[in-house]
């Protein structure tokens, strides 16, 4: 049964944590219930992403500095 | 007549328009996808697109700007402030496209913009900087040389830091002792570069700045501006004149500020930041800011001169219209900022759409802005969605008027600093003008549980 994660806030996504560190997750890995998946930067404040949920991430929707809806889909976990 | 490429957004987008448009010049805005609903959109004369949302891919795209400015036909080039307003790699293209720049030469940027070439310009003009040493540090004895000289209590900044970090303070010689090797090891482990710096610590500071104009050949100062209300450094209210200063401060910072400005020929319009120390009344100049400031208004209140109308018209290559004697001050001006950000939620900053607007009015009463009811705030950029200016004969009568002002305004649909600014009106010691820059900080923390019940409620 996969399920999606969205966006909680609109903004800008990172997929990272600093330009040039690795990326919180990539499509493949495991996540458990907290793990941070990524960052939305709403007028300059930082939120991180967590995932709700565990599972493997199958897809990411979003490349870092995309621009996000609030609701849209940033991962789908299976 | 000029055409001016606004490489800007917000608020500030939207005062470049209305002063261009009053010296009869047109206006292009360069503009992201996110801000094709602007209201500086909707003012402009026209519009290009430069890029994506994030400011990354578009208001900091040279390329795109200089090539926007080309396809347009602009003739000249207004940065407002932040995104590449001191970028002096922007300023130097938009020169070799053969615009004009709305601001001071390439080079005035670059030297004001490094912190010891601005200092060594202070010093050279005579005007006095934040005591302390003139580079690295060598030795912990050439340390306790410095800071006897300057006086403790003193700072130790780690040279390769910023931000406010790789700072530690000293208040006496065993406490620079001790914290010497510690500060040292920590810099270089921190940021691979051990050098440190020392500074004396101003404590309890008022953060004053003077507005100045120039011509490339000569200058004028517009008195200053008080700063000290901030948030995380971020200025909160700011008020024109600074009401502590006596007389003859005033006239002694607001010459040393002119002479420094003339010693690099300055054109355009500039500001130069000082800490005041109430406790002794010296002041000293930490950095000037080569661009147009979000709160020169309070200046232009209590002055009687646009300053964007005369920024324009300075670098356009008119003479100054004014001789310092032809500028005087009249009553006290104050603005705050409205940000899209909950007070009663630790300042969350919100996006969203504003469903309602009411914008206060009557005498002494003026709002820059850059909202619209229906207008759908976007999240990719800081908070400010205006600033509520007011003047009065007195700074007391200022407040009772911004009080009164903030009772009209209402921004429905998303949350703002307007309760927080009516709160502060009504604040004894901001009614007493007793702040320095770390004074909010406190209050906030004394006013959480007020502020928290609701921003209504919160005086």
């Amino acid at each position: 049964m996969s399920e999606q994660i969205v966006a909680p806030l609109p903004g800008t996504f990172y997929r990272k944590p600093a330009p040039d560190a690795a990326p919180f997750k990539s499509e493949g890995d495991d996540v458990a219930v907290g793990d941070v998946i990524g960052l939305i930067e709403v007028m300059k404040n930082f939120h991180e992403v967590k995932a709700e949920k565990a599972g493997k991430i199958t897809a990411f929707h979003l490349e870092n500095e995309d621009a996000v809806m609030a609701g849209q889909p940033i991962a789908t976990l299976d | 007549m000029a055409k001016i490429l606004i490489a800007n957004r917000g608020e500030i987008a939207v005062r470049v328009i209305r002063a261009a448009r009053e010296l009869g010049h047109g206006t292009v805005l360069a503009h992201s996808m996110a801000d094709a609903d602007s209201l500086a959109a909707r003012l402009a004369d026209e519009r290009v697109e430069i890029g994506p949302p994030q400011a990354s891919k578009s208001y900091l795209k040279v390329d795109a700007l200089i090539e926007a400015a080309k396809a347009s036909g602009a003739t000249a080039v207004h940065p407002g402030y932040g995104f590449l307003a001191e970028n002096a790699g922007f300023a130097e293209a938009v020169a070799a496209a053969g615009l004009v720049w709305i601001g001071p030469a390439a080079e005035t940027i670059r030297m004001m913009g490094d912190k010891v070439a601005a200092r060594e310009a202070a010093k050279a003009a005579g005007v006095p900087t934040v005591p302390g040493s003139e580079g690295a540090v060598g030795s912990l004895d050439e340390a306790l040389g410095i800071a006897g000289g300057a006086g403790f209590p003193v700072m130790i900044k780690a040279a390769a830091g910023g931000g406010g970090r790789g700072i530690r303070i000293a208040r006496d010689r065993a406490e620079l002792e001790r914290a010497w090797p510690q500060a040292s090891a920590e810099a270089k482990a921190a940021f691979g570069d051990g050098a440190l710096y020392v500074e004396k610590l101003i404590e309890r500071a008022r953060h004053v700045e003077v507005q100045v104009l120039g011509d490339g050949a000569s200058v004028v100062h517009l008195f200053e501006r008080e700063c000290s209300v901030q948030r995380r450094r971020q200025k909160v209210w700011e008020e024109a004149p600074a009401a502590a200063l006596p007389a003859p401060t005033r006239a002694e910072l607001c010459r040393s500020a002119a002479a420094l400005a003339a010693s690099v020929s300055y054109r355009g319009a500039g500001t130069l930041e000082y800490l005041y120390d109430d406790a002794s009344g010296a002041f000293y100049f930490i950095e000037m800011n080569t661009r147009i400031q979000v709160e020169h208004p309070v200046t232009e209140m209590v002055t009687g001169i646009d300053l964007v109308r005369e920024q324009i018209r300075v670098c356009l290559g008119e003479p100054l219209r004014f001789a310092q004697g032809d500028i005087a001050l009249s009553g006290h001006a104050i603005e705050v900022r409205l940000n899209a950000e909950d007070p009663a939620k630790d300042f969350m900053p919100f996006p969203g759409v504003v469903s309602g607007l009411t914008l206060p009015g009557g005498p002494g009463v003026r709002f820059d802005g850059m909202l619209y009811p229906g207008y759908a705030i976007p999240p990719f950029y800081d908070s400010l969605l205006g600033k509520l200016i007011v003047w009065d004969e007195s700074r007391a009568a200022a407040i009772t008027r911004l009080a009164r002002a903030l009772d009209e305004l209402s921004i429905e649909g998303v949350p703002t600093t307007r309760a927080l600014h009516a709160a502060l009106a009504r604040d004894a010691e901001m009614q007493a003008g007793t702040v320095h820059t770390t004074w909010l900080e406190g209050w906030l923390e004394r006013h959480a549980a007020a502020l928290a019940e609701g921003g209504e409620k919160a005086n």
